[in-house]
C-alpha cells in the first residue's frame, strides 16, 4: 500500500486537482497529510494552519510549516492572491463565519477547493424523515448538542453560497465515499441525495 | 580553529575589536561561552541558544565558569534527553555583549584606563550581541547554524541573526518575544532605569569599588518580576497570604507573601548581577526594531532564508501574543517558512523558563528535522532530493 492509499479520499481527490509546483494553502490542515503529500509527490509549495496543537506538532515533525490560526479571524498575514490553491477540507462545517472564511479563501487563493460532508445525503435525509431525531451516524458521529459541526449544508445550499459571496463553482465532484482505504465514487445522478460528499472548485466570480 | 568538541566553560579573546552600530568600536572584547554536547562531522548539528536579559551562558547543567556544578538558567530545555538534546546536538551560550558574567561590559576594565568602563562603555544593540556571537562561531569554525533559539531578548537576537546572516541561519526558534518592545515594555525598563539611577550609590555607574546601588537594582528587578508574572499567576502563588504571622502588623514591614517574594529576588538579584549590564541590557532592548531601515516589517524580512518557529504564551503580558501574531503575519508576507503557536500557560512571561514539555512539544520535531535536513545538505544533497523524500521523511532516522 502507498501513502496515497492512506489519504482520506476527498484528499486523494484533490490532489488529482492540484498541478505540479503549485503553492498551496490548507486550512485546518491535521497533521499534515495532504501537504505533505502535495509537497512530496507534485513539488508543490505548501503551508498550512490549524488549530490543534497535537496536529501542529505532527506537521512539524514533517518539516511543514504551520501557523496556529482561528480561521474565523481571518487569512491576516496571507497576500492577495498569493496561492495557486487554498484548501478547506472537511472544515467548512465547523467554523462560525463560513461566509467570512469563503471570502477570505477567494482573497488569498486564485483558485479554492472545498470539502464538505452533504447533509442533503438519502441516509440523512431518511433517518430524520424517519426517526424524527437530528441524524447521528458514521461520518456524522455526534449528538446536535455536543457536534463540532455547526454548519451543516447540502450540495444545492452550497452551489447558492459561493453565488451569495462573489464565488463562481469553476468544478464539482460529487462523492460517496467508503470507510475503507480506497474506496471511492463518483455520483453523476442526483448528487444531492446521493453524495456523502461534495469537492467544489472555486474561485472568484 | 579551536577544537570544537571542548565542552564547558571557556573564554575567546576577539583578536579584531568589534565595530558597534553606534559608530564606536571596542578594541578588546572577551566572550564568555560554554558549549555542550559533541559538533557532528557535518557541522550540521550546531544550536546557538541565545540568552534573556539576566541569563549568562551557562544554559544546562554542569560546572559554571567558576568550576561549580549549578542548574543551567534553562535546564528544564536544554540537556541530555530534553527538548534541545545535548545528546543530539552541539549546543553553544555566550553571554551577551555589555554582560556581566564574563563577556567584556561595562563592568570590564577599560584598557584606557585600566578602571571599569561604568558609563563610558558604548551603548550596545542586539545586532552588537549578534556580531560578538558571529566573532564567536568564526572561532569555532561553524559556518551555519542548524538553529538559533532564545526566549524574550533572547529571541530579539535569534530575529536579527536571521536578518543579517540569512545564509548561516538554518532555523529560528523564537518563543515569548518580539520584533520590537511597545510603548509599555519600554516603560517598564524605563521605571527600571530610574530606580537605579536614582539611588545616591550609583556615583554616575562608577561604584564599582564602594558597591552596587543595590536599592535601584532590587527595585528594578521587583519591577522586572511583576511583568514576568501574570494575574492568575501572582494569585496562585501568593494570593493575600500574610507571611509569619496572622494580623497586619500597622508598620511598613514585609507583611505579603507577594512582598516577601519581591524583596527576596531583589535582593538574589543584587548579589548577582551588575547594574550598569541591567541598564545596557534594557536599553539595548528599547532599541531593538527588526523592521529598522524599513517601511514594513514585511520588507525588512524580504531576505530571511531560515524556517523560523514561533512561540508566544497566553498570558504573557510583556510580550504578548498579539505581537508575535504581528512578527508571524510579516514573515508570511516574506514568503518565509513560519510555524507559530500559542502556548496556554498561566506563568506570563516567566513560562518560556517553566514549560519546558509545552515548548518540547514543538521544538523537538522542529529540530529533529531541520538537523536532518541540514545533515542532507551537507552532504550535497540539493532540495529536489530533499523533496523526494516520503512524506514520513521529516522525521530523524
Amino acid at each position: 500500500m502507498t501513502f496515497a492509499d492512506l489519504l482520506r479520499a476527498d484528499l486523494r481527490l484533490i490532489t488529482e486537482m492540484v498541478p505540479e509546483g503549485s503553492r498551496v494553502l490548507d486550512l485546518g490542515c491535521g497533521d499534515g497529510s495532504l501537504m505533505a503529500h502535495l509537497r512530496d509527490e507534485k513539488a508543490c509549495t505548501v503551508r498550512g494552519v490549524d488549530l490543534s496543537p497535537e496536529d501542529i506538532a505532527s506537521a512539524l515533525s514533517r518539516g511543514l510549516s504551520v501557523v496556529q490560526t482561528d480561521l474565523d479571524e481571518g487569512l491576516s498575514g496571507y497576500g492577495d492572491s498569493s496561492f495557486d490553491f487554498v484548501v478547506l477540507s472537511q472544515t467548512l462545517q465547523v467554523v462560525r463565519r463560513p461566509a467570512f472564511v469563503l471570502r477570505e479563501m477567494l482573497r488569498v487563493g486564485q483558485r479554492n477547493i472545498v470539502t464538505f460532508p452533504n447533509f442533503g445525503h438519502w441516509r440523512v435525509r431518511g433517518y430524520l424523515a424517519a426517526r424524527g431525531r437530528m441524524p447521528v451516524s458514521r461520518s456524522i458521529p455526534f449528538s446536535w448538542y455536543d457536534t463540532p459541526n455547526i454548519h451543516h449544508t447540502t450540495i444545492t445550499d452550497f452551489r447558492d453560497f459561493v453565488a451569495a459571496n462573489g464565488g463562481a463553482i469553476e468544478q464539482e465532484v460529487s462523492l460517496v465515499t467508503r470507510e475503507w482505504a480506497g474506496q471511492i465514487r463518483r455520483v453523476r445522478v442526483w448528487p444531492n441525495l446521493f453524495a456523502d460528499t461534495a469537492v467544489a472548485l472555486v474561485k472568484r466570480a | 580553529m579551536s577544537a570544537v568538541t571542548a565542552s564547558g566553560p571557556q573564554v575567546l579573546e576577539l583578536a579584531g575589536g568589534l565595530d558597534l552600530a553606534s559608530g564606536r568600536r571596542l578594541e578588546h572584547v572577551q566572550i564568555a561561552y560554554e558549549t555542550f554536547g559533541e559538533l557532528d562531522p557535518e557541522r550540521a548539528n550546531a544550536v546557538l541558544v541565545c540568552h534573556a536579559l539576566s541569563g549568562d551562558a551557562h544554559v544546562a547543567n554542569g560546572p559554571d565558569r567558576f568550576g561549580e556544578e549549578k542548574p543551567g538558567w534553562w535546564e528544564p530545555v536544554v540537556g541530555p534527553g530534553k527538548a534541545i538534546d545535548t545528546g543530539k546536538y552541539f549546543v553553544i551560550c555566550g553571554n551577551v555583549l555589555g554582560g556581566c558574567s564574563g563577556t567584556t561590559g561595562p563592568g570590564s576594565a577599560d584598557p584606557d584606563t585600566n578602571a571599569p568602563y561604568g558609563l563610558r562603555f558604548p551603548l550596545v544593540t542586539v545586532e552588537d550581541m549578534v556580531e560578538a556571537q558571529v566573532a564567536l562561531l568564526d572561532h569555532l569554525g561553524i559556518e551555519r547554524l542548524a538553529c538559533v533559539s532564545g526566549g524574550s531578548m533572547g529571541g530579539m537576537q535569534a530575529l536579527a541573526w536571521a536578518r543579517r546572516y540569512p545564509e548561516r541561519v538554518a532555523s529560528v526558534a523564537a518563543i515569548a518575544t518580539t520584533w520590537r518592545l511597545a510603548a509599555q515594555s519600554i516603560a517598564f525598563n524605563e521605571v527600571g532605569r530610574t530606580a537605579i539611577l536614582g539611588d545616591p550609590a550609583f556615583l554616575d555607574g562608577d561604584y564599582y569599588e564602594q558597591g552596587q546601588p543595590s536599592h535601584g537594582l532590587a527595585v528594578a528587578r521587583m519591577i522586572g518580576h511583576i511583568t514576568y508574572l501574570s494575574d492568575d499567576s501572582m494569585r496562585e502563588k501568593f494570593g493575600r497570604r500574610l507571611r509569619e504571622r496572622a494580623e497586619h502588623a500597622f508598620q511598613f514591614v514585609t507583611e505579603f507573601e507577594v512582598e516577601s517574594y519581591l524583596a527576596y529576588q531583589g535582593r538574589k538579584f543584587v548579589e548577582r548581577f551588575d547594574a550598569n549590564t541591567y541598564l545596557y541590557m534594557t536599553k539595548a532592548m528599547d532599541y531593538f526594531d527588526l523592521s529598522a531601515g524599513h517601511a514594513t516589517l514585511g520588507e525588512a524580512l524580504a531576505g530571511v532564508r531560515s524556517r523560523f518557529l514561533v512561540l508566544s504564551f497566553s498570558s504573557d503580558w510583556l510580550f504578548p501574543t498579539y505581537q508575535a501574531r504581528e512578527l508571524v503575519d510579516a514573515l508570511k508576507a516574506a514568503d518565509a517558512e513560519v510555524s507559530f503557536a500559542e502556548i496556554e500557560s498561566p506563568y506570563g512571561h516567566d513560562a518560556f523558563l517553566l514549560e519546558p514539555e509545552q515548548q518540547r512539544r514543538y521544538l523537538e520535531p522542529f529540530l529533529a528535522h531541520v538537523v536532518s535536513e541540514e545533515r542532507r545538505r551537507a552532504r550535497g544533497g540539493s532540495a529536489a532530493d530533499e523533496v523526494a523524500v516520503p512524506a514520513t521523511g521529516g522525521e530523524t532516522r
